[in-house]
């Protein structure tokens, strides 16, 4: 299935910014983010769809999901 | 006559078109043996504007200047964000500001945070914020708590405060900071920095964002232990977070609610977040 995917703040650095891929039709938000080389305990924020998701949920044809890092300092 | 009274007529009659001169502030403090922040609730109660605000006068009236001025705004951390914070809600009119961090400046904060220098390499960073503003603004009054914010002391801390402004850098601390605020029913500020990047957000009561944000999330830190920050970032997410405090404050204005601000210098692109 094809997946569109935004990337945020240092995700897209050796990445991308905006991309649509190609997915297994069982694909979650972790599958993707292990795919992509992103470790799950960086990931600040999901979005599927504009709407904050798991990491275990399950994707499905023409979903964007968007991944932010977590940002502490100040 | 009171003492009031007579302060209040000394200063219409210094006054000029409603502007009152910083030297005929400082003539009323002086003559009245009242302090800096006297002279400028009597003025701005009275309608007169004192000159440092002329530059405010076309987005913020002198009414809205008092509210500024009667309002009280904790921020938590002194560093990089809170600098930036401290030293603007200040300047803005903010009367009453409780400036809380626990730490000491250190040589490498000399590249972000304003209040930091070589004479103030190992100074409490609350106290240095305190002394910075009286010589800026001395009608401003700056509360130094010398402690790391907590949930248990966060009642104490916030004793007063009418908005809570996000100036910390870690994650838990943050998770703490709005769950108190959530307590506390107080609105609260997020922001937070990671080299070329920040977020921004406002959290009303109720409204739970960081909560939600930060729900699945057990790391202390984020990518800012790979990239450190430089001079521009805390400036620039600071500089928003002011924005937000004197909307809440005034009452004004759209706030980043159900939103995250995304913000993104390397790129040149900020983006709004809907949640």
């Amino acid at each position: 299935m094809q997946i569109t995917v935004k990337l945020y703040l240092t995700f897209r650095l050796g990445r991308f910014a905006n991309q649509v891929l190609a997915c297994p039709p069982d694909a979650t938000a972790s599958h993707l983010a292990q795919r992509l080389g992103i470790p799950d305990t960086e990931i600040g924020l999901i979005l599927i769809n504009t709407h904050q998701a798991e990491l275990e949920q399950h994707l499905v044809e023409g979903d964007t999901i968007a991944l932010f890092p977590i940002v502490g300092g100040g | 006559m009171d003492n009031r009274g007579a302060l209040r007529s000394f200063l219409s009659e210094r006054a000029v078109d409603c502007v009152l001169a910083w030297a005929d502030q400082a003539d009323a403090m002086h003559r009245f043996q009242v302090s800096c922040a006297d002279t400028e609730e009597a003025a701005l109660e009275a309608g007169i504007l004192p000159a440092r605000y002329r530059r405010n006068q076309r987005m913020i009236s002198t009414a809205q200047q008092l509210t500024l001025f009667r309002s009280t705004v904790a921020v938590v951390g002194c560093g990089g964000l809170g600098g930036f914070v401290i030293e603007e809600l200040a300047r803005l009119g903010v009367g009453h500001l409780v400036a809380i961090d626990p730490d000491t400046f250190e040589e490498h904060n000399l590249n972000r945070q304003i209040f930091s220098s070589p004479a103030t390499l190992g100074r409490n960073k609350a106290l240095v914020a305190r002394e910075h503003i009286a010589a800026i603004h001395p009608g401003v009054e700056v509360a130094p708590l010398q402690a790391a914010f907590s949930r248990e002391q966060a009642a104490d801390m916030l004793t007063g405060v009418s908005v809570v402004v996000d100036a910390l850098d870690s994650v838990p601390d943050r998770v703490a900071l709005s769950e108190a605020c959530e307590a506390l029913q107080l609105p609260l500020v997020h922001g937070a920095i990671a080299g070329w990047y920040g977020y921004v957000a406002t959290m009303l009561p109720g409204d739970r964002t960081l909560q939600h944000i930060y729900s699945r999330v057990t790391s202390r830190r984020g990518i800012e232990a790979q990239l450190g920050n430089p001079a521009f970032t805390p400036a620039v997410v600071a500089s928003l977070e002011v924005a937000e405090v004197c909307k809440i404050l005034l009452g004004v204005g759209s706030l980043l609610r159900h939103q995250l601000l995304c913000v993104n210098l390397l790129d040149m692109e900020i983006e709004n977040i809907r949640l």
